[in-house]
């Protein structure tokens, strides 16, 4: 290219600073901070998250205090949220079921992302039949019903997890292991569709003449490569194992009844709608900004994550 | 297309096959044994505990029980209810009408809402229009559908009282009447899935739509002088269409989930409320037997994507 010529040593100095380098992390920080709803979701979700674990401490009212007196009332002073049926205090249960939520949302998200990393990885790495039968092993899994297995599963395991590690940590795992279990297909098609690509790239085929291990192949050259569309991925699934987890315990089949999740909140709430509309809405609101904000976050990082994409 | 028909059939045999073992892996792992009250009870003497379990074959080796099983649920012999003290397969055949007319009639409005504002969307990108869709969109699939039922109750039934918010299968009315309450009832059940599902699918319409509306035969297209609605319904959404049939094919299993909450929410009699309903009941045979039916249904919805997909892309249907 003649333009990459420099016409005189003083031209190139004057230059020099205008063409700053941008590390990648400032550069999809810059990226990500153009998406305005993006930045917004990030907000609400720390704030939710703060709420959720900093809550309980500040707004120190149990969760299962029965009250007959107060039951069934709109918001108060004394109730900023209202009371639900046992006259329970609705702001402490739904700062309590956010922490589960949210729990349950990231922990599955983890499963999922380091099994369908894992997957991909094998299947990406590994040509011929390895990778043919862990390619038809996904596909298999694509078209599994996935919530009328998780009930199956439930249905059948929770009372043998339930004498080993007591009632709500074993729901806890169950619940996690099985969402996260079914969700890891797309991480791994993702992971596998990068690493057929940057395999064959220049860089990595340097690393190999230099004698790099298959390992450190992977992890130093081709995984850091393939992270982006992994982390919108795993950014979705969160919403996605958060509105599982919901749909379990709005079906009554999620956590034991005690246990007040978001989920459970609304289930318990749907047979008062027409005197008591405000205990559903408060729980259904949560779940819904929650989700809304993590996609936005999702759409936001795949804007900032994607080097592609001109903004 | 005989040819691709019969090619796409075979390959279902492998994928029927793996949910079968799934299937019978998790029940075949659970704990538990459904001779364990006989197990407990002291009046049942060690030998006729085990002659029983010879005869069921429950000491068979694993591949038995699995060929033994899965034969079985193949010719339709699925057992008998423990709860409702009928054959399994009577319960699930008068139950899945519902279903499939709840399902069927979702999947069209969530088309008839995504196809024409994803492409409208996508024809003018970044447009006003296009960004309250956008925004729709998301707030359409974040909200989950147990929750957009109860703010359908609380608004149409409850507030407004226009819809009932119980469906009811025995209804009394004759003739138009008939046809009438059946609709309306179930306007809100269908609502809730197409809603949800349309939204998502929106997305994938104008992102497919965008993809395609940039390359060079469209511009031929309209270079040649044809009205722009023939370049966008005869040459771009044909196209469009490709990926987006493989996406759709891809959420049957989240819309067969969401008919299992609508129907839980509105009390719809399908095969979704009976799952809850036997998961309740702890009615085995019941649980096995509708988990298999949706596999089923979830496997025959991918082969109607596949001859869609033929029908859409001559390009596939020889190779």
């Amino acid at each position: 290219m003649p333009g990459s010529i420099p016409a005189s040593l003083t031209a190139d100095a004057a230059a020099a600073p205008a063409a700053r380098r941008t590390s990648p992390g400032a550069e999809a920080w810059r990226r990500f901070r153009r998406h305005r709803l993006a930045l917004a979701g990030a907000v609400i979700l720390a704030l939710i998250a703060a709420a959720v674990v900093l809550g309980p401490l500040l707004w120190a009212v149990p969760i299962n205090e029965i009250d007959f007196a107060a039951k069934l009332q709109g918001p108060s002073w004394k109730h900023p949220l209202g009371t639900d049926d046992l006259g329970q205090d609705l702001l402490a249960r739904v700062l309590y079921g956010g922490r589960i939520s949210l729990a349950v949302g990231l922990a599955a998200m983890v499963i999922a992302v380091v099994v369908g990393t894992l997957v991909g990885a094998v299947a990406g790495m590994s040509r011929g039949a390895v990778d043919a039968v862990l390619m038809w092993l996904t596909e298999l899994f694509l078209s599994l019903p996935q919530l009328p297995l998780l009930l199956l599963i439930i249905y059948l395991f929770r009372d043998a997890l339930k004498s080993l590690v007591g009632l709500e940590a074993s729901m806890f795992i169950l619940i996690v292991a099985v969402i996260g279990g079914f969700r890891w297909m797309p991480v791994a098609r993702l992971v596998r569709a990068q690493f057929l690509s940057l395999r064959e790239k220049e860089f990595v085929e340097a690393a190999r003449a230099l004698g790099a291990s298959p390992a450190r192949l992977v992890v130093r050259h081709i995984l850091p490569n393939a992270i982006g569309p992994v982390i919108v991925a795993g950014t979705i699934d969160v919403a996605a194992a958060i509105i599982a987890e919901s749909t379990l315990s709005f079906l009554g089949l999620g956590f034991p009844s005690d246990v007040p999740t978001w989920g459970r909140l609304l289930y318990d709430a749907k047979d008062h709608l027409d005197i008591a509309a405000h205990w559903a809405l408060i729980p259904g609101a949560a779940i819904f900004f929650t989700v809304l904000s993590i996609n936005y976050l999702g759409d936001g990082l795949r804007d900032a994550l994607d080097p592609r994409r001109v903004i | 297309m005989g040819h691709y028909l019969l090619r796409r059939l075979l390959i279902l045999i492998p994928s029927v096959i793996g949910i079968s073992v799934v299937l019978f892996t998790v029940l075949a792992l659970a704990p538990g044994d459904p001779f364990e009250e006989l197990a407990t009870n002291p009046n049942v003497p060690a030998e006729v505990r085990a002659s029983l379990r010879a005869q069921f074959g429950l000491d068979d080796p694993v591949v038995t029980r699995y060929f033994r099983w899965f034969g079985s649920m193949l010719q339709g012999e699925w057992g008998f209810s423990f709860a409702s003290r009928v054959d399994v397969d009577t319960l699930i055949l008068q139950r899945i009408p519902v279903t499939l007319l709840i399902i069927g009639s979702a999947l069209v409005l969530a088309l008839l809402i995504a196809l024409p504002v994803g492409v409208y969307a996508a024809t003018r990108p970044y447009s006003i229009f296009d960004q309250i869709a956008n925004t729709l969109a998301f707030v359409g699939f974040s909200l989950p559908p147990f929750f957009t039922g109860i703010l359908f109750i609380l608004l149409f039934s409850i507030t407004l009282d226009w819809l009932p918010f119980v469906y009811r299968a025995d209804i009394s009315a004759a003739g138009w009447r008939w046809y009438w309450e059946h609709l309306r009832q179930a306007i809100m059940p269908v609502a809730v899935i197409g809603l949800f599902q349309g939204a998502s699918w929106t997305r994938y319409v104008r992102s497919a739509v965008l993809d395609v509306i940039r390359l060079d035969y469209v511009t031929t297209a309209r270079a040649k002088g044809l009205a722009e609605r023939a370049v966008v319904v005869k040459h771009v959404v044909r196209n469009a269409l490709i990926p987006v049939v493989t996406l759709v094919a891809l959420q049957m299993p989240a819309l067969f989930g969401g008919a299992i909450v609508t129907e839980q929410i509105f009390r719809v009699p399908g095969i979704g409320s009976l799952l809850i309903s036997a998961i309740l009941a702890n009615d085995t045979p019941v649980i096995m037997a509708v988990t298999f039916v949706f596999s089923f249904l979830v496997v025959a919805f991918n082969l109607l994507a596949d001859v869609l997909y033929a029908w859409l892309d001559p390009r596939i249907s020889y190779r």
